[in-house]
Parts: structure tokens; C-alpha cells; sequence
């Protein structure tokens, strides 16, 4: 991995930077690296409550709030932001004011590289729509202060259109903390997190690619 | 949330009628059902807040439970309600959990904003 100054990382939900991209988080906060998570919304739409349900529609921000702070101290974040948009509007927010949001993020943080969603293949429409209002932003910028973004993607078709994912980070030195991750969003990823492991435990060899790599596109402006 | 009491919920129900109340009205199957399924017809629809009064409600099936809410102009209607709470501020949460527990309706009911 490139060694960076800061990184931004921003992404529209609680739990979307555990899956593909808290290996790599943590592999950047343990080497020194200051990581900043900028999160649009609580996830307050989240069709998880437990099984049986211990949260409602009305306390799931409240607990996936909680849930967002317990990952960013697994992953040595210390400069977690929620940015109160809500869950499943942001396609809805007006482009230019959401791209000017990101933009002054930017400005402020001064990162050298972003992580966010690939616009257009990251399936969740507040995924595709983060990912446009930050490549918006940077595009804004001077060409030559333009931070480095590496894009997360994952629609069926990605492969097939925007080809294979340019960097692919090994980080199965930090695979206890990913899982400690994943396992911190409890109300979203109980049952997962259980299987995730019984199939790591048996070395199940596709779960363990899975796990143990993590796959970005470099954004090309 | 505790499985639908049909009496306790229809007291509720009762308790709001004929007072102008906030409603939270929400139907999702979630935003990944095509991605997993791409045969799947993913819709949903979501109003959260509208502020309205209605004549009487009323709560009825066998479980999964109906629940419809008759107004002078119209009506608003809920299907597929499994859960209920009256939670701390006095608002009526009721909610559909599918088969693996996952929310797919929610109507909710309060005097204040949520
Ligand atoms: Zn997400």
C-alpha cells in the first residue's frame, strides 16, 4: 500500500466501510496514517432490527450511531463525522449543494487519498449518488490538488464495464480487526458476522479471498 | 417490539382518532433486491410526518395484521404488521417483520413530529 498523508473516507452508511474497506482503514491507522470517516446518514432505514427485533424505525439511528462509533475505535479512527443527511434520500439532496458539502470536507481535511463508491456501480442509490457529489467535488478542483479517490464497486456488471479493480490491498494482517468491525454494526450484520466466522474458521478459501482482499478502482477525472 | 396484541394495538388506535397526528408510512423490500435477484421488481414507498386526522381505525386479520385508518377525504392503510410498541413518548409503532426478521412495513403514529 502507498504510504499517504490523510485519507478521507466517505461513504452513505453505517457499516458500508466495514465490509470492503476496514482492512485497509486499519492497515492505514496502524502504520500512522490519519484517517478521517465522513458519514452521510445513520442508516436510519435499515431494514435490520434484530431477530427477534430489538430496535424500531425510531431507535435504529440511536443504536447504529453507537454502532458507528464502537467500528471507528476498532479501526483507530479518531475523526469520525455524521453529516445528518438521511438514509435513502441522498439521490434526492440537491446535487450541487451535496457536492459543495463534500467539497469543503476536502478543502478542510486536505487528504491525499479518498475512498468512496464508484458512481453507478455501487447498487444502493445513496451509494452511486455519494460517490457522484465527491467526484464532483475533486473534479471541481485544480487539477493538480486533486486528491487521489479509489472507488468501491460492486454491481453485477462492474467487471464488465469499468473492468478489473486496478488495486486490490492484502489485509490479513489486520483480519481480526475487520471482523471486529463487521461484528461492531451488531444490529445489521449479527447473523453474518456469525457465519463469516464459522466459514473463516474452516478456512472456507473463497470466504477467506474475500476477506483478506480488498478492491478498489482508481477513479480516472 | 412485542408481537401484535390486536386488542391492545386497536385501544391505541383509538386513543389517536379523531386528533391530528403525524404519520410515518413506509413499504421496502431494500434497495439490494434486485441486486441479489435481478428477476426482482424492487419498489417501496416511504411519507414520513404527514400531519392528518382520521375518523376511526381499525386493526384486523389473523397475523400478519391489516391496519387501515379512515379519513373524511380518504383512507391510509398498512399490510403485512407483525410488531408493536408504544414507545417512550407515547407514539404507536407498529411494524412488519418478514420471515428472516427483517423490516418490510412500518406505520407509525404520534402528536409531536418524528
Ligand atoms: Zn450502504
Amino acid at each position: 500500500m502507498e504510504k499517504e498523508r490523510h485519507v478521507l473516507v466517505v461513504f452513505p452508511h453505517p457499516d458500508d466501510e466495514a465490509f470492503g474497506v476496514s482492512g485497509t482503514i486499519a492497515s492505514y491507522t496502524k502504520s500512522g496514517i490519519p484517517v478521517t470517516y465522513a458519514c452521510l446518514t445513520l442508516g436510519e432505514m435499515g431494514r435490520n432490527m434484530g431477530n427477534p427485533p430489538f430496535a424500531t424505525r425510531e431507535t435504529l439511528p440511536q443504536i447504529r450511531k453507537k454502532e458507528l462509533q464502537d467500528a471507528a475505535d476498532v479501526l483507530g479512527i479518531t475523526d469520525l463525522r455524521m453529516l445528518g443527511y438521511r438514509d435513502k434520500t441522498v439521490e434526492f439532496e440537491d446535487e450541487a449543494v451535496l457536492a459543495a458539502h463534500m467539497g469543503s470536507i476536502i478543502e478542510e481535511v486536505k487528504p491525499s487519498l479518498i475512498i468512496t463508491f464508484y458512481p453507478g456501480y455501487a447498487v444502493h442509490p445513496d451509494h452511486d449518488a455519494t460517490g457522484a457529489a465527491v467526484i464532483k467535488a475533486v473534479k471541481d478542483m485544480p487539477e493538480n490538488e486533486r486528491p487521489k479517490v479509489h472507488c468501491v464497486a460492486f454491481s453485477n456488471n462492474c467487471e464488465e464495464e469499468i473492468g478489473q479493480a486496478d488495486i486490490v490491498n492484502n489485509v490479513s494482517d489486520v483480519a481480526d480487526l475487520k471482523l471486529a468491525a463487521i461484528k461492531a454494526h451488531v444490529s445489521q450484520t449479527q447473523l453474518m458476522a456469525a457465519e463469516m466466522e464459522e466459514q473463516l474458521k474452516n478456512q472456507d478459501p473463497a470466504v477467506m479471498a474475500r476477506i483478506h482482499n480488498e478492491r478498489f478502482w482508481t477513479y480516472k477525472f | 417490539m412485542e408481537p401484535v396484541i390486536i386488542d391492545h394495538v386497536q385501544k391505541e388506535l383509538d386513543r389517536f382518532a379523531q386528533k391530528k397526528v403525524y404519520i410515518h408510512l413506509e413499504t421496502t423490500n431494500g434497495a439490494y433486491a434486485s441486486h441479489f435477484n435481478e428477476s426482482f421488481f424492487s419498489s417501496g414507498a416511504y411519507i414520513r410526518n404527514a400531519l392528518l386526522q382520521y375518523e376511526h381505525g381499525k386493526i384486523t386479520g389473523n397475523g400478519p395484521f391489516r391496519v387501515g385508518l379512515k379519513m373524511s377525504f380518504g383512507w391510509v392503510y398498512a399490510e403485512g404488521i407483525t410488531h408493536f410498541e408504544v414507545d417512550d413518548k407515547g407514539r404507536l409503532l407498529l411494524a412488519g417483520h418478514d420471515f428472516s426478521g427483517k423490516l418490510a412495513v412500518s406505520l407509525q403514529l404520534s402528536e409531536q413530529p418524528f
